[in-house]
């Protein structure tokens, strides 16, 4: 049974699919507003809770707004014994926001993450793209500073 | 038992930003006598005689997975890297990727040929984004060599689709919705990917370490291969190895190698409580088995070593463990969408000291739920962590349990 909505079908011969499309535009928007959603949906003749359900399902998308900065600490086992909830804490004092916060002047958000491949680094964080490993407070707060 | 370098063999011995010192290596010959000398039902004998076993975490014979591929009707195939490599404490696939992109791709490029695809994806988690140059440079190399261009049938493309953040897209038809642009979700098996898979076309999805296997299994042949290792489990394996250890890092040793080798002479671990081999989804070990070997008739998984030393608490670290399947469930079948967050509820309890009589039991049954009802292997697996400390720990349970 194929129960893909005809718009996803089409695609694939072409220029990319339903996710790449979302991961553009959220490239491009530094998030996935509302209209940009209804828009997609509209222009791939697909129902928009189908949009939705693509974007929600996955942890890099976000339908809220994000900081210029998104930075997300690592909190699986590996980095949980090199202490990652030290990292947590320096960045909560030094940016005055919890994780799934943004601070006000929207430089950075900040998020957990599961495993992000580094653990023989640990403690380890991304912040946009890049990777920061075996981390310190210390090299943390002089990372932030620099952002 | 030793280490030795098969997939590893050119990881820093060749510059992965530059093909003529992979070349030098003798880099694209298995290719060259593929094409050459071998049809491709030849390919795919010498891959079922090595005795490959996928690498990815299941242990499927490679070969076979290849020749239902290669059996099933169709103009359109393809071939799959799944560079996905989700399950916490894995990094190998990483450092492959850093080190010798080349290998791969020719790997790929050989898979397709014996099979009957023009079209390979590698499937790379949105977290190794970092590696996308370097992925691409090394595909735009091996284009400019002409590599991949059209020899007789063959013709090979290949592309990269990034993830967007799911651990559960690692999984073999999740991760086909996924590059499809869909939720990655698991599929309902049967059909299978060799006979259907991506846009329901046969598709062979392998790992990144599998792969890189196949080079010197052609070059060198399958009685070389199959010489190395175990009885069921041939060749090398790769490890990622973290915790409490004092050299943490990626290690390649001969199949059938001891925990305790590759823990306390390797890594150089000390005062060792417990190893979690197969990361989050894998096996608790306790110190008192670490001389099990390091095979499929063994323990394996997809070869994340975690180490815990005497200071840590079992129960934190199951609930921790608990607590990343729970988040990634993707929610499409019930035993594992409810039965992860009932766990995580009942072992937050035992870290408050707060247990309950029944919880036990209601672990172990529910377990045996999860593990008999979810539809794919997260669900299957994420009870692995309780079962084993149970078995191996049920003090640190009860005396956490309430009057
Ligand atoms: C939840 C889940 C996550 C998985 N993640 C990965 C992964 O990141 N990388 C991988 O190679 N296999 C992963 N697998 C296994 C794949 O489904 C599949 O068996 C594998 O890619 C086949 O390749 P192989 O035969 O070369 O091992 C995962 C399986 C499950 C159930
Ligand atoms: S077992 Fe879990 S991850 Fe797999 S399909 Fe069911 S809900 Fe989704
Ligand atoms: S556990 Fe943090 S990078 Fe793997």
């Amino acid at each position: 049974m194929n129960d893909a909505p005809r718009g996803i079908e089409v695609m694939h011969k072409g220029e990319g699919s339903l996710l790449t499309l979302l991961k553009e535009a959220q490239r491009r928007h530094g998030y996935l507003p509302e209209e940009v959603v209804s828009e997609l949906a509209e222009s791939l003749d697909i129902p928009v809770g189908e949009v939705y359900g693509v974007a929600s399902f996955y942890s890099l998308l976000s339908t809220k707004p994000l900081g210029k900065n998104v930075i997300r600490i690592c909190k699986c086992v590996p980095c949980y014994l090199k202490n990652s909830q030290a990292i947590l804490e320096t960045v909560e004092g030094e940016l005055g926001i919890k994780p799934g916060e943004t601070t006000k002047d929207g430089k950075c958000s900040l998020q957990l993450t599961n495993c992000i491949g580094a653990c023989d680094r640990a403690p380890a964080m991304t912040i946009n793209h890049k990777l920061y490993v075996d981390l310190t407070p210390r090299k943390v707060i002089k990372i932030l500073k620099r952002l | 038992m030793p280490e030795q370098r098969i997939v590893l063999r050119n990881c820093g011995v060749i510059d992965p930003k530059d093909i003529s010192t992979y070349l030098s290596q003798g880099g694209f010959k298995a290719l060259e006598k593929a094409l050459g000398e071998l049809a491709p039902e030849q390919v795919i004998e010498e891959i079922k005689k090595s005795g490959l076993l996928g690498r990815g975490g299941a242990g499927f014979p490679t070969g076979l997975k290849w020749q239902f591929a290669s059996e099933a009707s169709g103009e359109e195939k393809y071939v799959i890297c799944n560079a996905d490599e989700g399950e916490v404490g894995t990094f190998k696939d990483r450092y492959i990727l850093e080190r010798d992109p080349f290998s791969l791709i020719e790997a790929m490029a050989i898979a397709g040929y014996a099979i009957g695809a023009n079209k390979g994806y590698i499937y790379l988690r949105a977290e190794y984004h970092h590696l996308l140059g370097l992925l691409e440079g090394a595909i735009v190399q091996c284009e400019g060599k002409g590599f991949l261009a059209k020899q007789g049938n063959f013709k090979f493309d290949i592309e990269i689709r990034e993830g967007a953040g799911a651990y559960v897209c690692g999984e073999e038809t999740a991760l086909m919705d996924s590059i499809e642009g869909k939720r990655g979700e698991a599929r309902y098996k049967p059909p299978f990917p060799p006979s259907q898979g991506l846009w329901q076309k046969p598709t062979i999805i392998n790992n990144v370490e599998t792969l890189m296997n196949i080079p010197p299994i052609i070059l060198k042949g399958s009685d070389w291969f199959n010489r190395i290792g175990t009885e069921r489990s041939k060749g090398t394996k790769v490890f990622s190895v973290s915790g409490d250890v004092r050299a943490p890092g990626t290690y390649e040793l001969v199949m059938g190698s001891s925990l305790k080798e590759l823990v306390e002479d390797l890594a150089l671990a000390e005062k060792v409580k417990m190893v979690q081999v197969g990361g989050a989804s894998g096996r608790v070990i306790p110190y008192h088995l670490i001389d099990t070997p390091l095979a499929f008739e063994g323990v394996l998984g997809a070869g994340a070593i975690i180490v815990f030393n005497e200071s840590r608490d079992v129960i934190d670290i199951v609930r921790r463990t608990m607590e990343f399947f729970a988040e990634e469930s993707c929610g499409k079948c019930t035993p594992c969408r409810e039965g992860t967050q009932v766990m995580l509820e009942i072992l937050t309890r035992f870290c408050h000291g707060q247990g309950l009589k029944q919880d036990i039991e209601n672990l172990e049954s529910l377990a045996n739920v999860m593990m008999l009802t979810s539809l794919c292997g997260l669900g299957q697996a994420a009870p692995n962590s309780v079962v084993d400390t149970l078995a191996h720990y049920r003090s640190a349970y009860e005396s956490r349990v309430q009057g």
